[in-house]
């Protein structure tokens, strides 16, 4: 099968590698038929998540039809058309339970691992590194899942692959994100980053009572995006988000903020030039934490400070002492995909979020390096790339470089 | 702190008088040759057989203070690790105190036999390093159902050890928390599991695989595996996926 494959920083290449198997009696292989290019991916294409091995297969968000299962799949049958979540349940764990399923106990091989750099082992997930178990990803034709009854999502034939596609992570994503804002009646959210999560993230927002929200990015074509969702916007590169978003709200600044960036920040003056300097080395630092430092100053007294972004390693200069001294509360995590599952597909049949809004580019697997090319240097307005895995190469254009 | 951990105090220092002597030898030896040799050869030797004596001096071997080996006063190798794991602390007691049951999930074991009607004996056999073989009689020494199991090996074991496991139930309904204490001499010292640790028989790592494998084999049914997955490696790939794979750390 022709499969997405990490062969170094920057270089993803299209292979043909061995087809999946079935390896545990609880596995299901799925025929790909879309999956997309996450944010997160471009971490792993940069180099700045370590675990990485040459000849990876990437991909965690991918969907498509269940053509094998083992011999212990109850739940799950061939033919089924499902979205794989991300994070890997095991469905019995007490944290699975709870419905924190990134945090599952069981479903990551290589927990020492994960626990040499975060004290604990978080759930495995598909083409991610080797700290989160090594799997291998759904930007592929077929892709081998584990635990299959507890993860595989069956998805209604009357909406389409793209309406449910982004249910595997950053729908969910957005919305656990906006759900840890803690948002009452009237609350005023800002959202730095306007890529997909952030996108859902506004969307998410409106749907869980916030009165306002404001987008905060520098890509014209994502604010508009944004404001297409019902947001407010903020260039950072033409204006003082801080001081704006004072203004925005009498004075207070938001009473949630939320970090939709994660570690590879753009920023400008020292505190940016240090961070990128440090980060290259991958020691000093394995972040550029500027979003969530702005995040923290620009939250309101006592308020909510969430962050979907990603984060691997070790930070520099979080301004604690805001943290601390203005009382404010942090809420992040990976996504515990399942439990939203339910309430997302509802709002998505019912018109409440429509999630094919944001996809800017559907090409072919073949063409997922020029994708990947695009989405990191937001070429051609590329806001979220969907593959498809069984396109005829033949007969795509490529799209052109933006001046 | 149990009175038996009271009993067997860390002592301050991770490596034998057997290791010191021999790594103290080792520094002079390094020292006395680094004088004759020039340039950056001298310089590396020298600081090497520097750091071996102030490590034997102290007492603080290099190897047992880069692999966290920890002593106990009178000179046993002791291991304590504790896990939670979802079932009731009746079927984990019993699971356990079927001591076949074992070798399912601590690896370095191949089978434990017991030998009488009220199984308090019995006869285990593990994989040493270098693929050969150790065997032993052990017998328990307490057995209190639903709470707590102790065993020790019997005189004339080639490594003298015994075990503890204890049964406490863990809050809010996350099961059992299995607290288990390991103690045993290695052949030769503290210096025999320094070695052991080289090959790969690290006994701290290795009982917290074998408490998660038991949580695992419990709870799922199974270990978690990407042995044989797809993947486009090619040569010395292969074995740096293995070594993120199979990683042994402590």
């Amino acid at each position: 099968m022709k499969a997405v494959v990490w062969q170094g920083v920057n270089r993803m290449r299209v292979e043909t590698v061995p087809d999946p198997e079935i390896l545990r009696p609880t596995d299901a292989i799925v025929r790909v038929s879309a999956t997309a290019i996450c944010g997160s991916d471009l971490h792993l294409m940069d180099g700045y998540v370590p675990s990485m091995v040459h000849g990876d297969i990437l991909g965690h968000e991918f969907m498509g039809e269940v053509v094998e299962v083992g011999p212990e799949v109850r739940r799950v049958k061939v033919g089924d058309r499902v979205i794989v979540p991300f994070p890997i349940s095991c469905g019995v764990c007490w944290y699975c339970k709870q419905g924190l399923t990134s945090l599952c106990d069981n479903s990551n091989p290589n927990p020492a691992l994960a626990e040499t750099m975060w004290g604990h082992a978080p759930a495995g997930i598909y083409g991610y590194s080797h700290i989160t178990g090594g799997y291998a990803g759904g930007q592929a034709q077929f892709a081998r899942t584990v635990f299959a009854d507890a993860n595989l999502y069956t998805v209604p034939d009357d909406l389409t692959d793209e309406q449910v596609l982004f249910l595997t992570d950053v729908l969910p994503t957005g919305y656990m994100a906006a759900e840890n804002c803690q948002i009452e009646g009237g609350d005023v959210v800002a959202i730095f980053g306007a890529g997909p999560v952030g996108l859902f993230g506004v969307a998410s927002a409106f749907v869980l009572g916030a009165e306002r929200v404001i987008s905060i990015d520098r890509f014209p074509e994502r604010l508009e995006m944004a404001r297409a969702y019902g947001a407010e916007t903020i260039n950072y590169e033409e204006e003082n988000v801080f001081e704006r978003l004072k203004e925005l709200t009498g004075g207070r600044g938001p009473d949630s903020v939320m970090d939709a960036v994660g570690l590879e920040a753009q920023a400008h003056g020292l505190l940016g030039v240090a961070d990128a300097v440090k980060q290259t080395t991958r020691v000093l630092e394995t972040e550029r934490p500027h979003a969530l430092r702005a995040a923290i100053m620009a939250c309101r007294k006592g308020g909510t400070v969430s962050v979907p972004g990603v984060y691997g390693g070790l930070a520099d200069k979080i301004p604690l002492g805001a943290f601390m001294n203005k009382g404010l509360t942090l809420k992040t995590g990976q996504t515990h995909v399942h439990r939203y599952l339910d309430t997302l597909l509802g709002h998505i049949q019912h018109g409440r979020i429509d999630p094919t809004r944001i996809i800017t580019h559907r090409l072919s697997l073949e063409d997922a390096p020029h994708g990947y090319h695009i989405f990191k240097h937001k070429h051609d307005g590329c806001i979220k790339c969907i593959l498809d895995p069984w396109a005829d190469h033949s007969t795509h254009q490529p799209s052109p470089p933006r001046p | 702190m149990t009175t038996h951990d009271q009993a067997r105090r860390d002592s301050p220092q991770n490596s034998s008088p057997a290791d010191r002597l021999l790594f103290g030898g080792l520094a002079v030896g390094l020292i006395a040759l680094s004088v004759r040799q020039r340039g950056s050869v001298g310089v590396f030797l020298g600081a090497g057989g520097a750091l071996l004596l102030a490590g034997a001096a102290m007492g603080e071997g290099l190897g047992p203070a880069l692999t966290h080996v920890r002593r106990t006063e009178d000179d046993h190798i002791r291991v304590q690790k504790a896990i939670t794991i979802g079932m009731s602390a009746d079927d984990l007691y019993s699971f356990w105190r079927h001591l076949e049951n074992l070798p399912r999930f601590m690896q370095h074991l191949d089978s434990v036999t017991t030998q009488d009607g009220d199984g308090r004996r019995s006869h285990w056999v593990a994989r040493a390093p270098a693929g050969t073989h150790v065997a032993w009689d052990a017998e328990i020494t307490a057995d209190e159902p639903g709470r707590r199991i102790a065993w020790r090996s019997l005189a004339g074991a080639t490594v003298p050890n015994e075990g503890e496991v204890e049964f406490r139930p863990a809050p809010q309904g996350r099961g059992t928390e299995l607290h288990v204490s390991l103690t045993y001499r290695p052949p030769g010292g503290s210096l025999g599991a320094t070695v052991a640790r080289l090959l790969g028989e690290d006994p701290e790592m290795q009982v917290a695989q074998d408490l998660r494998r038991l949580k695992r084999v419990l709870e799922v049914g199974h270990e978690p595996t990407t042995e044989g997955q797809s993947s486009a490696r090619k040569g010395p790939a292969k074995a740096e996926a293995k070594m993120y794979d199979n990683r042994r750390t402590s």
